[in-house]
């Protein structure tokens, strides 16, 4: 039983692009694109559950979506500054050395590529962008992995905008490298020390930061999720990768893929890279979310394999609680996907089955770190390396055929933590 | 009486003798459970209405003190399950009670069974910070079903459109935030605030508490003209880290004491 699961009646504004009362079929719904609903619901998951304090700011924000986002002037600015600032679009790599040793064709979406390092500057710049039309004096994000934050703070920079970035004390030792690069391009660096001294935790006190002012602060949130606006919002930002990733491999391959595969944090990059092949219902798409050491509570950040619906941070989605709805610390090996909920756009693909989620391990994301390094070239993310080892399931099983790998960020950040991991057993 | 009616009654009876209500906060099972029905009597002798704040793990609206209790409750296994079944075997205590939740917590029972539970453990009514009004149908007519309040929140940024429809569904009490933030705060009492004070008070059909960085007699005195009552949480959380009495920091508090 969940509060959410009913469908009422429509009260708030609606969003932007209107659309029409969704019908009983969610999986048709999903994709003649009603969602999210007037009342900001994707199916049962969404919504805007947050202090009565923040209500006028979420509505400011609408209102702001509604004006600018599909505005030809804001689209042309936003293209500029993606184009001739952010390096878009990305390159699409075909993988041949990986394609051998896995068996299927793999192609990449290199998100690495692009400006700071991952995909987060897709929507960090849109949010900047935004803020600044909407008048804001200052800007605070979170961030896990410090990527967020790393954009965050560069997008701030090169629109002049002061900036604040909370981030757990764990991960600011575990991404040290990201703490330095926010403050040199001007970023506060806040450490939270409450908590469990990850994303989730700085999540909790760049709201209530923004408790504290929401008038003149703009929080800009890194992923697919939290109160209506955002999920749908972001997920706008970051439709460019699966849109560009389409053209691309239909002009190189004359085809589709057969699978698009992305990991799954919160789940930016891979709403990102899904929801262009939404319509395309031969397309698989595949989510792999961290399966950490193991597959009790605690172990691992895998919400849609062994979480159930609930409210955090301002929406209702899949999350990891226990039996009381305390909400559970969790474990990966990579700070950005070190989150007990995920986006409810992803709780409604999973519920429909329009996506599937499955999980990689530590050991497995580490394994294909070393992989991609040593036949491609390329160091991702641990983040992405979690999309690496699905990929590579997803190989054996279907030799020949073709997947789009969304490689969301590089992995230079995660030095430390391969110091201690890949490099060590080495050496 | 139905359980939003006795907490507007009580609010209304202290109003009565010249003061206004104290709402007073406790977070259940801090600082150790086995303290808690002890000072939830003790504190109810006190103060006019309880609330019984629920612990939850990312509280995002709450400042550092209530940060802290709530983890500590939780660190000793606190849960609703525990606070409702230690209210349903003791006595019925003299003020009537609220719990205060954030949602998640709530929704492991449904609504159902969480008004059932809740008015079988003498509970009136539920206040639920990050259930904003547009979101709350479902819960409202749970409780309804028992009589139990939701006591809805309205700050000094709601719009007046917003406002109408916040007074015309809270029950119990309209819960007035005096400042944008979490709780905690010492804040000042400036007349922008009484002001905005009196024009939910004009608008609302229920008592109006204000809540959110009330510590002490001196902004209660500033209020006092403005309000019906006022809500304690921080402050009071702070009186029982210090190990201090927490009825006798209340019965201090009260303007009509000397």
């Amino acid at each position: 039983m969940s509060f959410g699961s009913r469908s009422r009646g429509s009260q708030g504004a609606g969003t932007e692009p209107r659309n029409p009362a969704a019908s009983c079929d969610p999986l048709a719904d999903l994709i003649s694109g009603r969602f999210p609903d007037a009342r900001g619901r994707f199916g049962p998951f969404g919504g805007r559950y947050v202090p009565e304090t923040l209500i006028p700011a979420l509505e400011r924000l609408q209102q702001g979506i509604r004006e600018h986002l599909h505005s030809a002037n804001f689209q042309q600015e936003l293209a500029r500054e993606l184009t001739s600032w952010a390096g878009r679009p990305t390159a699409l790599t075909f993988a041949g050395r990986l394609s051998e040793r896995w068996g299927a064709r793999i192609w990449l979406k290199r998100e690495d590529l692009a400006h700071t390092g991952a995909h987060k500057i897709n929507n960090a710049l849109g949010q900047a962008l935004l803020a600044r039309r909407l008048g804001a004096k200052r800007i605070v994000a979170e961030t896990g992995a410090g990527q967020h934050g790393v954009a965050s703070a560069a997008a701030c920079a090169r629109l002049g905008l002061p900036c604040t970035v909370y981030m757990g004390a764990m991960d600011m030792e575990r991404q040290a490298p990201n703490v330095d690069r926010m403050r040199l391009l001007g970023a506060t660096v806040v450490a939270v020390t409450s908590g469990d001294r990850t994303l989730r935790a700085a999540i909790d006190e760049a709201l209530r930061d923004w408790v504290s002012d929401p008038l003149n602060t703009y929080y800009l949130l890194g992923s697919a999720l939290g109160p209506h606006p955002y999920p749908y919002l972001v997920r706008e930002l970051q439709s460019v990768i699966g849109r560009e990733a389409r053209a691309q491999i239909i002009e190189r391959s004359g085809a589709l893929p057969d699978a698009v595969i992305a990991c799954v944090g919160g789940g930016s990059n891979s709403i990102g890279a899904f929801h262009a092949f939404i319509a395309d219902r031969a397309v698989e798409l595949i989510g792999i979310e961290a399966g950490g050491r193991g597959t009790a509570l605690g172990e691992n950040s895998a919400t849609i394999s062994f979480g159930r619906p609930g409210v955090l941070h301002g929406t209702y989605s899949m999350l990891l609680q226990d039996e009381n709805g305390q909400i559970q610390e969790t474990h990966s090996v990579s700070a950005g996907l070190d989150y007990p909920g995920i986006g409810p756009e992803h709780a409604l693909l999973a519920s429909v089955g329009r996506a599937r989620y499955d999980t990689a391990s530590d050991a497995e994301a580490l394994e294909a770190v070393r992989t991609l390094c040593e036949c491609e070239g390329i160091l991702p993310a641990l983040e992405s390396a979690h999309a690496l080892a699905g990929a590579r399931r997803w190989a054996e099983s279907h030799p020949g055929r073709s997947v789009l790998v969304c490689l969301s960020g590089r992995g230079d950040k995660d030095m430390p933590t391969l110091q201690k991991t890949l490099l060590a057993a080495k050496s | 009486m139905r359980g939003d009616e006795s907490i507007s009654a009580a609010i209304l009876a202290a109003k009565a003798r010249g003061e206004p209500a104290l709402v007073a906060y406790l977070t259940a099972g801090f600082p150790s459970r086995d303290s808690f029905k002890q000072h939830l009597q003790a504190i109810a002798e006190a103060a006019d209405v309880v609330e019984i704040g629920v612990p939850f793990t990312d509280p995002m609206a709450d400042g550092v003190t209530i940060q802290r209790a709530s983890h500590a409750a939780l660190a000793q296994g606190v849960s609703l399950r525990w606070i409702l079944a230690q209210l349903a075997a003791m006595p019925r205590v003299k003020a009537p009670l609220l719990l205060m939740s954030y949602l998640n917590p709530l929704l492991v029972l449904g609504p159902e069974a969480l008004a059932s539970s809740a008015a079988r453990a003498g509970v009136a009514g539920f206040i639920v910070p990050d259930l904003p009004f547009d979101e709350s149908a479902e819960l409202r007519a749970g409780l309804e079903s028992q009589g139990l309040a939701l006591v809805q929140m309205v700050t000094p940024v709601t719009s007046s459109q917003r406002l109408e429809q916040i007074c015309a569904s809270s029950q119990g009490f309209l819960y007035a935030v005096t400042m944008t933030g979490t709780t905690g705060k010492n804040v000042a009492v400036p007349p922008e605030v009484t002001r905005y004070l009196d024009t939910v008070r004009s608008r609302s059909p229920v008592p109006v508490c204000a809540g959110f960085g009330i510590r002490g007699r001196e902004q209660l005195e500033l209020l006092r003209d403005h309000v019906d009552g006022v809500v304690i949480g921080s402050a009071l959380v702070e009186v029982l880290e210090r190990g201090a009495d927490p009825a006798r920091w209340l019965r201090d508090l009260r303007l009509s004491r000397s």
